[in-house]
């Protein structure tokens, strides 16, 4: 009776001991998934491995050449070989992550009839108008044409020709290895007209660590959608003078036209304002030599700061603004010159502040004051003015003078201000550029997303991100194939997807919601349940430990 | 940072096409005044008007598409200095010059009132409007309890109210005048001093009084060369008799009422203290969408008797939408109050929709009325560009009415507000049902139960046994 007691109660305890091992399983196999899973914020899935394969992308960037050669420019023979092509692949030392190879592909050929016809005139810009009539040349893509040694196109001491358009002419040579010296030639205009080193540096200067270039390389805007342009007259003292500026008219003349010709880098707004009673934030030196007063070159970067507080247009624009001032100095001190480093006058009496805009100072005509009584009628020279700040406007564009090849010969820019290869070369360097930005967005998401684990990720936001990598990726496959326009228009994308999904709202919507307030909620939960089942499954593991240990000690 | 600029060599482009057109060059024209009113309690109501006017070409469509037309209002804003910076930036003489001097932050905020506004609106240069000047027109208005800040004197002087003095005109100003309401001086030569004494004067029937002002034209030499600054003071000679302050013909209050937090009702009362004209008034109102408008039980009583609007436009709200809107065109009877009342319910909000501190209450924007109140004395119709400014925001058309609109106080109206830590405490309530629930559970499920054989017995078994022993009885 008894055994039969004791060995119901064995049956009793072992039915005991395998519920708790249930119950725990139970609780560890599927209940703390599910509640693993309800309480998990939402992520959708992202392409981490394209992400980080960005950052090793390899840009090619190429540049299509195609020579064409006239009938007396090379040798006979040599001229037999034609059509064929040429690679030209240098890779540009930059310290940065990326790596970027420069890739000149050169297709030689033959000169065409009406080509022969319009190299054989007189004057290389007539030669140049009837070649550019028939066909558009697509952005990024240079014509090279090759004329004879002795040809009267170009003067006798010039080798070569640069163009305002995407064209270039270089001289032949009767030599057995023409096509070798003919080629450099060739690399040397090209790399004045598209790519170089400077270009790709100053495209890349915020990602880069910084050097002893860098604040010079730092000058131009970002890379962004669009910009606004403001011009202010700032009238300090508007009872001795009474200014006056055709603004609307300078704008239309030549502002509008350079910004025509700059349309495809993005949109751009101007306008224009008069502020009186502004002043700048340095009080003049008077300097009685010549009896004027001047602002020293170190005291410059305090100028802006009080100006810029009466501006305001910065506040109503989406875009990164340029501000061109023009000052005209108070009758007090006037006449105003600036000082550059060595103390000397500088010529323009302008300068500019990377990224920002530009100031001039405009001193009234002396002889103005003795004529009538004030305030003075000043009628602004607006030719002077936007002279000086078209100039800032390159620079700040980032459109740096071009390095001519020796003895080559530079044709005067154009009535736009800009020269078709400088458009190209600015499109190739923000490229580039939204390309890194794009990247480095897109990085610092994926590393923010493994740093902190409850950033929601909703279903849109991620398909901004897949947009993104698909146009940084088609941006690149563009660039290789040297499709630059569509390239540009690509790299856009990828910047304008990957800061939407970056700065989207509702990445945040749970970041005050942390891991261990989460835990803390749930446990009146997991206390009571987790103890009886631990301590039973502890209970569990010591008896089999004595049970096991009982037989070896017997044995 | 800065660098002096290599210029590059652009003179040839900027040689481009077309000569110097010799236009006459066009100036935004600027107009400022300052009235200084002072009220019958003592205190000074200061009013600056700046009007900026220009040319331009921009609105060269057929005028306003009223399809368009947008009605926005913020109920409740706390005004500081930062409101009155950015107003001082649109100032051609920013805050260097002619009466913009005077508006000094630390005084104009330390007022009993204070009202700031910008209007902005297209002007017809012609009669038949085929050009238009855009007119930014800026105003401010202080009142200054100078009874209280003068030990019981109602005397002021402009040094007094804004610590500084006038010195120069703004050279941009095409006028710039100190107008001084000095009506019961003029009725009576000998209640008030005005120092120093105007050179002109200028009378006007404003709102529907006539109105005598002293001017000061600074931009006359002689109102400032004489000191070389102008501080105009206000002396009385003789304390005014204890009379009422002269209450306007349309004025107007609103309020909610209602207990509890589900109903409610809003009221707004129409005062006509005109004794023998009746005139009609058009009463719009927003109400946010969150107030579930009853427009059924829309009432409008007058003298006990019920008043048909003549026009209602009614607009429902859409939730996080729009907010209702109801426009109507009510008769006030002549000397008379009429009430216009309507119920609402208030709605729940998302618990993300609540404000920081939802248990403020959530701000109901005014109700705006707009009327033309006829007028005790007739105004003769002026030139409108020749008088002052501050008569010519709206023009009178009719010399027997003014235009009046009134904006009513904001109201506050406290929406029912969850309990914020509730999703916190429903978590932790259901894990702790489903804890003791499934401790039992467990308990039940995994205990072993053994039948025990008594060993000995308790105290009473001994007992009996005792007693047995005792008996001779065999214990049990």
């Amino acid at each position: 009776m008894a055994a039969a007691g004791a060995a119901a109660t064995d049956l009793e305890v072992v039915r005991g001991k395998r519920a708790a091992l249930y119950f725990a399983a139970v609780a560890i196999v599927l209940g703390l998934p599910i509640w693993w899973k309800t309480t998990e914020t939402y992520r959708a899935p992202l392409p981490y491995s394209e992400i980080s394969g960005l950052n090793a992308l390899q840009l090619r960037l190429m540049v299509p050449i195609t020579v064409v050669f006239t009938r007396e420019s090379v040798p006979l023979d040599d001229q037999e070989k034609l059509p064929f092509t040429v690679v030209h692949e240098r890779e540009i030392p930059l310290k940065y992550k990326m790596k970027i190879k420069c890739r000149f592909q050169k297709a030689y050929r033959r000169a065409l009839d009406h080509e022969e016809e319009a190299l054989s005139r007189g004057s290389v810009q007539e030669a140049e108008t009837t070649l550019a009539e028939p066909q558009e040349q697509a952005e990024g893509s240079l014509t090279v044409y090759v004329i004879s040694e002795h040809s009267s196109l170009l003067p006798q001491d010039r080798m070569s020709y640069i163009g305002p358009k995407r064209t270039a002419v270089v001289r032949g040579i009767m030599h057995r290895e023409a096509f070798n010296i003919i080629g450099r030639r060739i690399i040397q205009v090209a790399q004045a007209m598209s790519l170089t080193e400077d270009v790709l540096a100053a495209a890349l200067a915020d990602h880069l660590p910084e050097d002893k270039w860098s604040s010079d390389k730092r000058r131009p805007l970002k890379s962004s959608l669009g910009y606004e342009i403001t011009f202010s007259l700032l009238n300090p003292d508007p009872k001795s003078h009474d200014v006056y500026w055709d603004i609307e008219g300078a704008v239309r003349r030549y502002v509008r036209p350079f910004l025509n010709a700059l349309s495809a880098v993005g949109n751009f707004s101007v306008d224009s304002q008069i502020l009186y009673y502004a002043v700048l934030g340095v009080n003049p030196r008077f300097d009685p030599a010549s009896s004027s007063y001047y602002l020293a070159a170190h005291s410059l970067p305090h100028v802006i700061n009080p100006v810029e507080s009466r501006l305001g247009s910065s506040a109503a624009s989406l875009y990164p603004v340029l501000n061109f001032l023009l000052y005209v100095p108070e009758l007090a001190h006037s006449p105003l010159y600036i000082q550059d480093k060595d103390g000397a006058p500088v010529a323009t009496n302008a300068f500019h502040s990377p990224r920002w805009g530009g100031i001039m100072v405009y001193n009234v005509d002396p002889k103005a004051y003795n004529a009538s009584e004030l305030p003075v009628k000043v009628e602004v020279d607006i030719v002077r003015v936007m002279e000086v700040f078209l100039a800032q406007l390159r620079l700040l564009f980032g459109i740096a003078q071009p390095q001519v090849p020796p003895k080559c010969l530079f044709s005067g820019p154009q009535s736009e201000g800009l020269m078709a290869w400088e458009l190209d070369r600015l499109l190739w360097a923000r490229s580039v550029e939204n390309l890194a930005t794009a990247t480095t967005t897109l990085t610092s998401l994926a590393q923010l997303l493994g740093k902190i684990s409850n950033i929601v990720i909703k279903d849109d936001v991620a398909s901004e991100v897949y947009k993104a990598v698909a146009a940084v990726q088609k941006a690149a496959e563009e660039l290789a194939s040297g499709h630059l326009a569509s390239a540009f228009v690509a790299s856009q994308e990828a910047v304008t997807s990957s800061e939407r999904a970056f700065f989207d709202p509702s990445l945040l919507h749970l970041l005050y919601f942390p891991d261990d307030q989460k835990f803390a909620i749930y446990i009146p939960l997991f206390l009571p349940m987790a103890v009886p089942i631990l301590l039973s499954l502890v209970k569990i593991f010591l008896e089999t430990r004595k049970s096991w240990k009982k037989p070896e000690k017997t044995d | 940072m800065a660098a002096a600029v290599p210029l590059a060599v652009l003179a040839l482009l900027l040689l481009g096409p077309g000569g110097w057109g010799y236009a006459e060059p066009l100036r935004d024209s600027l107009r400022e005044e300052l009235v200084i009113t002072p009220l019958p309690s003592g205190d000074v109501a200061a009013t600056f008007q700046f009007r900026t006017r220009w040319d331009s070409d921009l609105l060269q469509e057929e005028g306003t598409d009223h399809y368009f037309l947008r009605y926005a209002v913020l109920p409740r804003e706390v005004v500081c200095t930062e409101n009155l910076t950015p107003w001082k930036k649109l100032l051609p003489c920013s805050s260097k010059a002619g009466l913009s001097v005077l508006l000094k932050a630390d005084r104009l905020f330390h007022t009993s009132y204070h009202s700031q506004a910008v209007h902005i609106r297209p002007v017809c240069r012609n009669a038949r409007c085929t050009s238009v000047s855009w007119e930014l027109r800026q105003t401010l208005s202080v009142v200054f309890d100078a009874f209280v800040t003068g030990q019981g004197k109602k005397d002021w002087s402009l040094f007094r109210m804004f610590s500084r003095t006038l010195t120069e005109p703004c050279p941009l100003a095409s006028e710039s005048r100190v107008y001084v309401d000095i009506t019961s001086s003029s009725q009576d030569n000998e209640t008030l001093e005005v120092n120093p004494p105007p050179l002109t004067t200028y009378q006007d029937v404003i709102l529907g009084t006539r109105k005598t002002y002293a001017v000061y034209d600074l931009l006359d030499m002689a109102v400032i060369s004489s000191s070389r600054n102008l501080n105009i003071q206000l002396k009385w000679k003789r304390p005014l008799e204890n009379e009422a302050p002269p209450v306007p013909f349309l004025h107007a209050q609103r309020y909610v009422s209602g207990y509890g937090l589900q109903k409610g009702e809003l009221s707004t009362l129409l005062y006509n203290t005109h004794p023998y004209r009746a005139f009609p008034v058009l009463l719009l109102d927003t109400v946010p969408w969150y107030l579930r408008l009853y427009v059924h039980t829309l009432t409008i009583t007058s003298k006990g008797k019920e008043n048909k609007p003549s026009y209602i436009h009614y607009q429902p709200a859409q939730d996080r939408l729009q907010p209702h809107l109801l426009e109507m065109l009510i008769q006030l009877p002549a000397n008379s109050v009429s009430k216009v009342s309507i119920q609402f319910e208030r709605a729940l909000l998302k618990w993300t929709e609540y404000t920081p501190d939802p248990n403020h209450g959530f701000y109901v924007s005014p109700s705006v009325i707009s009327a033309l109140v006829p007028s005790m004395v007739a105004a003769k119709p002026v030139d409108w560009e020749e008088s002052p400014l501050f008569s010519s925001l709206f023009p009178v058309s009719d010399s027997s009415s003014y235009f009046v609109r009134l904006y009513t106080e904001p109201l506050l109206v406290s929406l029912p507000t969850p309990d914020f830590s509730m999703p916190y405490n429903v978590i932790c309530l259901t894990c702790t049902v489903v804890a003791v629930c499934y401790g039992s559970f467990y308990n039940l499920l995994t205990r072993t139960f053994h039948i025990e054989e008594p060993s000995t017995g308790g105290l009473a078994k001994r007992l009996a046994n005792l007693i047995r022993r005792a008996r001779g009885v065999p214990p049990l």
